[in-house]
C-alpha cells in the first residue's frame, strides 16, 4: 500500500501531531495495525492466540503464540508407569479420545513387544473409526458455525451424542474413554453396544446428507470457502501436513493404507482426495471421510470374530479384575504391574496412526525400566497451526475465522 | 536391492567423512552420523529423485542424563514414493549444545526445531525465529532436561507484580 508523504499532507494536521510530543509524523502515516485474536476468541477453537498485523482489513502478517494449554505431558509421561499415561492421553486431542488411546497403547505394544487379539484388534479399528467420525462432525459443525451457518452445529452434534451414548455402553464413559489397555482392551464389546453401533450406522448416511444440504447449496458458505486458503500439494508437504488436510491438496497419503496396522489391510475403503487445497476442499474431504469410516466400522462388525480381548502374557497384560479378588497369582501380577510397570526392554521406537485430525504419532524410548525414558507426542494440530501464517496472508479478517475452523486444530492436542 | 541397502549406498557414496553408523530396531531403519553434515544430508535425502523424503514428521532430542555426549536429536522423515520411515540421530554435547537447523529442507521442521529448543535447550544454528514456544520468554530453564524437576521451580514462572 502507498501511503502519503509529509508534504502531501495539510499543514494544520502536521502542527496538531508536533504537539503531542510522543506521536512521530512516520507513526501517524502508519496504516498498519497489529490486532491480538485470542486466546479467549470462541472462533479460534481453544486457546490459540493469533497476532495479527493488519492493513485496513487485509492480512499482511501473522505470528501464531500456542503454549496457553500447555501440561508438560511429556515430562509427566517421563514420570509415571505406561498403564498411568493411558487416561492421559484423552486429554491430548479430547473430540478423539479413543483414537489417542489406541495411539498409545499401539506404541507401548510395539516397544514391549506385545502381540493383541484379533477381535481386540477389530474392537480397536472401530472405536478410532467412530472416533474419527465424532471428530470430523465436530469439526464440520464448528467450522459452519464460524462461518455462520450455526443450525448445522446443532445437526452434528446430535449425531456426536450418539456415538458418545454408543462410548458409555462399550466402555462406562462418555467423554474421557481411557478404553484400551496394553495387550487389549479393558473389556468385551457388549451385543448391546453392536446393536447400538449398528442403529447409528443405519442412520448416519442419510443424516449427514441432511446437514450437507444445508451446506452444500448455501452460497454464502461456499463463497466463504471457496479458493480460501489455498496452499499447494508441494507446500503441503514441507510443512508436514498430514491426514485430511494433505488429502484436500491431493496427495492420497493415509497411513492406514501406507503402513497398514490392525486390520486395515482386510478392509476395502477408499482415500478421499481433492485437488484443490483450499477451506472447502478440507470441508469435502472430511465429509467423505466421515462415509468412508462408517464403511469401515460396518466391514469390521462382520469380520469381527469371537474370542479373546487381551493378550495371555501374565507380565506385561493387566489379569481380569474379577480374578484379581479371587486369584492369588492375579492378585501378585496386578500388584506387580501397578506397581513397577511392564518394563519393556531397552530401546527406542517410533509408531505413529491415521488419528482423525492427521498423523498421531509417539516415540518411547525405554531404559529397561517401568517408566518411558523419554516420551514424544508428534501431535498432527501442532503441525498444522505452524502453517497459518501462510495460509492466512492477503486474506481478509473474516477469512482468517474459516481459515482456523479448516484446519481442525485442537489445542489440547497442540499445547501437550 | 532393497531400499535400505540403496540408502546405505548412496549416503556412503556422497558423505564418505559423515562418520555413518547404520543399525536397525523392530524395522526401523536408524543413521547415526556426525552433527557438522545433518543439512546436507537432509537435503539430499529430500532431494534425490529415487528417495525423496518429502515429510519430516518429528525432530525431538533424548536427555541421557550421564552420557558423555549428552543429548541425541531425532530425525524422523518419510517418503511417500516407498512408503518407508527413517530415522537420523545426531549426538550433541552438552558444551556445545547446538546443530545446523533443517529449516531450509523441510519448512515444518522450524516449529519442531523450536519446541526442541525450548524443551532441552539445543540451539539451532540458522534458525528463523530461534525462540521459546510453549515456556514464557524469560523462563532460564529448559523444563524435559532430566535435571528439572517434576514439581517445577519455586518463582520461576514470574507472576505479575501487585
Amino acid at each position: 500500500m502507498d501511503r502519503f508523504t509529509k508534504d502531501e499532507i495539510h499543514p494544520k494536521i502536521i502542527q496538531k501531531l508536533l504537539e503531542d510530543s510522543d506521536i512521530t509524523i512516520d507513526d501517524a502515516l502508519e496504516n498498519e495495525m497489529v490486532l491480538n485474536m485470542g486466546p479467549q476468541h470462541p472462533a479460534t477453537h481453544g486457546v490459540l492466540r493469533l497476532v495479527l498485523k493488519l492493513d485496513g482489513e487485509t492480512v499482511i502478517g501473522c505470528v501464531p503464540d500456542v503454549g496457553y494449554l500447555h501440561r508438560g505431558y511429556e515430562k509427566m509421561a517421563e514420570n509415571m508407569s505406561y498403564h498411568e499415561f493411558i487416561p492421559h492421553t484423552d486429554r491430548l486431542d479430547y473430540i478423539s479420545p479413543t483414537a489417542n488411546n489406541v495411539a498409545w497403547v499401539m506404541a507401548v505394544e510395539k516397544l514391549a513387544g506385545v502381540e493383541v487379539p484379533v477381535r481386540a484388534q477389530y474392537i480397536r479399528m472401530i472405536i478410532a473409526e467412530l472416533a474419527r467420525i465424532a471428530s470430523h462432525l465436530v469439526a464440520i459443525g464448528s467450522f459452519a458455525m464460524d462461518v455462520g451457518a450455526l443450525t448445522v452445529f446443532l445437526w452434528t452434534f446430535r449425531e456426536r451424542e450418539k456415538i458418545m451414548d454408543i462410548w458409555d455402553i462399550v466402555c462406562g464413559a462418555r467423554f474421557t474413554n481411557s478404553y484400551t489397555r496394553i495387550g487389549g482392551v479393558a473389556n468385551d464389546m457388549q451385543p448391546e453396544a453392536i446393536a447400538l453401533i449398528k442403529k447409528f450406522l443405519e442412520g448416519i448416511d442419510n443424516n449427514l446428507i441432511e446437514c450437507e444440504k444445508l451446506l452444500n447449496t448455501n452460497r454464502i458458505f461456499i463463497e466463504r470457502l471457496d479458493g480460501v486458503g489455498v496452499i499447494s500439494k508441494e507446500d503441503a508437504l514441507s510443512y508436514g501436513y498430514t491426514g485430511p488436510n494433505l488429502r484436500a491438496t491431493g496427495v492420497d497419503f493415509d497411513l492406514r493404507r501406507a503402513v497398514p496396522y490392525l486390520q486395515y489391510d482386510k478392509i476395502d475403503f477408499r482415500i478421499p482426495t481433492f485437488t484443490e487445497g483450499d477451506c472447502l476442499a478440507r470441508y469435502f474431504v472430511r465429509t467423505d471421510e466421515i462415509r468412508e469410516s462408517a464403511k469401515i466400522v460396518r466391514q469390521c462388525l462382520q469380520l469381527m470374530p469371537s474370542g479373546e480381548i487381551k493378550a495371555n502374557l501374565p507380565k506385561r497384560v493387566l489379569p481380569n479384575k474379577a480374578e484379581v479378588y479371587t486369584k492369588m497369582e492375579e492378585l501378585i501380577l496386578d500388584f506387580m504391574l501397578i506397581n513397577f510397570g511392564i518394563n519393556p526392554p531397552v530401546g527406542e521406537i517410533y509408531h505413529a496412526i491415521e488419528g482423525s485430525k492427521g498423523e498421531l504419532g509417539f516415540y518411547l524410548v525405554s531404559d529397561g525400566k517401568g517408566n518411558p525414558w523419554k516420551c514424544k507426542i508428534r501431535s498432527p494440530s501442532f503441525i498444522h497451526i505452524q502453517s497459518l501464517p501462510h495460509l492466512v496472508k492477503g486474506r481478509m479478517i473474516s477469512d482468517v475465522v474459516a481459515i482456523i475452523g479448516s484446519i481442525d486444530p485442537i489445542m489440547g492436542e497442540a499445547d501437550k | 536391492m532393497e531400499l535400505k541397502e540403496i540408502i546405505i549406498q548412496k549416503l556412503n557414496e556422497h558423505f564418505p567423512d559423515a562418520g555413518f553408523e547404520f543399525s536397525e530396531y523392530i524395522n526401523e531403519f536408524n543413521i547415526k552420523l556426525d552433527k557438522k553434515f545433518i543439512q546436507p544430508v537432509c537435503k539430499f535425502l529430500k532431494e534425490d529423485s529415487e528417495l525423496e523424503f518429502l515429510l519430516c514428521e518429528d525432530i525431538t532430542a533424548v536427555d541421557w542424563a550421564r552420557r558423555k555426549k549428552r543429548f541425541t536429536v531425532v530425525y524422523h522423515i518419510f517418503t511417500l514414493k516407498h512408503n518407508y520411515r527413517l530415522v537420523l540421530k545426531c549426538d550433541v554435547e552438552e558444551d556445545d549444545c547446538n546443530i545446523d537447523s533443517v529449516t531450509s529442507v523441510w519448512r515444518t521442521s522450524n516449529w519442531q526445531e523450536r519446541e526442541c529448543y525450548d524443551m532441552y535447550g539445543i540451539k539451532f544454528n540458522n534458525h528463523p525465529d530461534m525462540r521459546r514456544i510453549y515456556m514464557p520468554e524469560d523462563f532460564e530453564y529448559y523444563p524435559l532436561r532430566k535435571e528439572f524437576p517434576l514439581m517445577g521451580i519455586p518463582g520461576s514462572l514470574s507472576l505479575p507484580k501487585k
